[in-house]
């Protein structure tokens, strides 16, 4: 099967259009953020505070989806949430991408004792759940955005690096290679030319459908206070401050409710439509599960 | 199948080396007074850090300190834990017992409403139930934990006042740490029982209610969409359609003859999300505020607690390499048909 093929049978379900059209909804959100939210400050995406006391605001005029604690507007975090859920999912898939496919590649190409050390390398990382692993890395290098991501990614590129290895292995046989490699092509253009293309790409698209999961756990690692710094405009750092609301007040015991729901809602939309576009693709690449 | 499992044990401690050895360089890039909890038993030897930074070389090149630590965590030698109070492996096994305890109850129901749900939606195939089934499956598994503990503690417990956080309420608190309490094994639950103390046992089990739940909601995904595909496989065999032919009635059929077959699958998949419900505990122990394994390991990562950090990755990994093997091994047993390479 070609990629045509594969994207418009996976489209063709309603599951995954609706995650299509969620996805493309949170992508606009996030190009028209500077429009849509203007920035006074010099990091559009730092939070800008509206007074110091600590009691949010509900929704009103001024502040659509109202405040969270520290009066930070929930409108402006979710609008520059969404470009941060973005630019993390996508640089740490690129990234774990771009090492998975040269250390899978490596190993399925060179084969023997390279590949062996390269797969006990993934074992390695495998060997401890992901979000664990990725929370004791980003508290050891410390509260950072680029920290967070360096976590994550090192968490992410084994899995690809099996994949890519695995896709390598299989390709590796095929008439095709053999052919070019009758006609004397040399094992660099062998690897570059006939095996990498057919390889990486259903791994390719499986990564790109994992951004839902990163940023999940990107919110997860940002809501226990090792991910973004504070006043990140960050989905995850937006839950976290509903912590101290959640028992309401004034006698109303869901008086907040809206600190939990709004950025809560944000992230859970993400992460279903990736998770809705991913079952339809997952379904077809048939590729067993592999997420610890 | 002998081999296979030879050599898994044999890569285990290879692992466990890799595993050590990148923490152990991650941490050096804090500084010595930091590492040193590594190498103390004794919260009093903090007085004169410059001894221990002395004593155990923490100026020393990276190799030569890892071998040093290696001799003493072979040893069980893992340090204090500044965040729990004592030393990292009191910790571990003061804390692990809870856990557990979480763990197991929130598998339980991924198997118990995963396994009928799975059985419903391939009953239903293609139908509206089916498709509301998979749906909501979907949404659990993409709903995030914290977000999802949150709000079960704004209705349960800020509205309702139905369960509360923590472990145990104040009341078995004092229970447990009377005189009378015995601890025989450190699960609760347990022990409860073999004090035929009551209270403390539903205590205990209501509070574990919230977070089992909270925990679970994520597994079924996985579980439902096994136990479907497996379910339909065996309703299109023969000794079903011969058991329709001799008249069974459909709820035999279904839930006698082709359910218990079709849960082979189910009992290796719910072993190995056992094992990966210990990288959930982290959050959920931490919005319940739960005195669990994962708690710690928060804690210990936000207060840089090093040597808490060390043993509780440490430990993490020990269970999750062995629990992964187990699944395996569990797999073969089951179903003769499969034959490991």
């Amino acid at each position: 099967m070609n990629i045509k093929d594969i994207i418009s049978k996976a489209l063709g379900s309603k599951n995954a259009a609706a995650g299509l059209i969620i996805v493309v909804l949170f992508g606009l959100v996030a190009l028209f953020a500077p429009i849509l939210a203007p920035s006074s400050g010099r990091d559009a995406y730092q939070m800008p505070q509206g007074g110091y006391s600590i009691e949010p605001q509900a929704p009103n005029a001024q502040h659509y989806f109202g405040t969270t604690e520290n009066q930070y507007d929930l409108y402006y975090g979710i609008v520059w949430g969404s470009r941060m859920a973005f630019k993390v999912g996508i640089t740490v898939v690129f990234f774990a991408l771009l090492i998975g496919i040269i250390i899978g590649g490596a190993a399925g190409f060179a084969g023997g004792w390279t590949d062996e050390i390269l797969m006990r390398l993934t074992d390695i990382i495998f060997a401890v759940p992901s979000m664990v692993l990725a929370m004791v890395i980003a508290a050891m290098l410390g509260r950072d955005l680029d920290n967070m991501m360096i976590a994550l990614t090192v968490v992410s590129w084994p899995s690809y690096a099996r994949l890519v290895r695995g896709g390598v292995l299989s390709v590796k046989e095929r008439e095709f290679v053999l052919a070019a490699r009758a006609l004397g092509a040399s094992p660099l253009r062998i690897f570059a030319k006939h095996i990498m293309p057919n390889a990486i790409y259903p791994v390719v698209i499986m990564a790109s459908l994992d951004i839902g999961y990163i940023v999940l756990t990107a919110a997860s690692l940002s809501f226990l206070g090792l991910g973004s710094p504070v006043g990140t405009a960050d989905w995850g750092q937006l839950v976290a401050l509903s912590r101290n609301w959640i028992l309401g007040g004034h006698g109303n015991p869901f008086a907040y409710w809206y600190t939990i729901a709004v950025p809560g809602g944000a992230l859970l939309l993400f992460v279903l439509a990736w998770n809705l576009l991913g079952d339809a693709f997952r379904d077809i690449l048939d590729t067993s599960s592999r997420k610890a | 199948m002998f081999r296979y499992i030879l050599r898994r044990l044999l890569m285990l401690p290879l692992v466990m080396l890799g595993v050590t050895f990148f923490l152990f360089f991650l941490t050096q890039r804090l500084s010595p007074e930091m590492r040193a909890s590594l190498y103390i038993q004794d919260p009093r030897q903090m007085d004169s850090l410059e001894e221990v930074i002395e004593k155990y070389g923490l100026n020393d090149p990276m190799p030569v300190q890892y071998f040093r630590w290696l001799k003493g965590a072979v040893k069980g030698d893992l340090g204090y834990s500044e965040s729990a109070n004592m030393p990292v492996t009191s910790a571990i096994k003061a804390y692990l017992p809870a856990t557990i305890q979480l763990a197991v109850a929130a598998i339980i129901l991924v198997v118990l409403f995963g396994v009928w749900l799975g059985i419903i939606s391939a009953k239903y195939k293609d139908g509206f139930t089916d498709n509301l089934i998979r749906f909501f499956v979907l949404a659990g598994f993409s709903l995030p934990i914290f977000v999802l503990g949150l709000i079960l503690l704004m209705i349960f417990y800020g509205k309702l006042g139905w369960f509360a956080p923590g472990e145990y309420s104040f009341t078995a608190d004092m229970i447990i740490h009377s005189p009378n309490f015995k601890t025989y094994t450190g699960f609760l639950l347990i022990d409860s029982l073999l004090n035929l103390n009551f209270y403390v046992f539903f205590d205990v089990l209501k509070h574990l209610v919230l977070p089992a739940v909270t925990l679970c909601i994520g597994s079924f995904a996985l579980m439902v969409r096994v136990m479907r595909s497996s379910m339909l496989e065996e309703l299109n065999k023969d000794y079903v359609r011969s058991a329709r032919a001799r008249g069974l009635s459909e709820f035999k059929v279904i839930y006698e003859h082709a359910g218990l077959n079709a849960m082979i699958p189910v009992v290796t998949l719910a072993s190995i999300q056992f094992i990966r419900l210990l990288g959930g505990t982290v959050i959920v122990e931490t919005v319940f505020d739960y005195p669990g394994i994962g708690r710690w390991g928060v804690e210990c990562a936000q207060q840089l607690d090093i040597a808490g950090v060390m043993g509780f990755s440490l430990m993490v990994a020990v269970l999750f390499v062995l629990g992964n093997l187990a699944a395996d091994i569990l797999y073969t047993a089951i179903d003769p048909r499969i034959r490991l390479k």
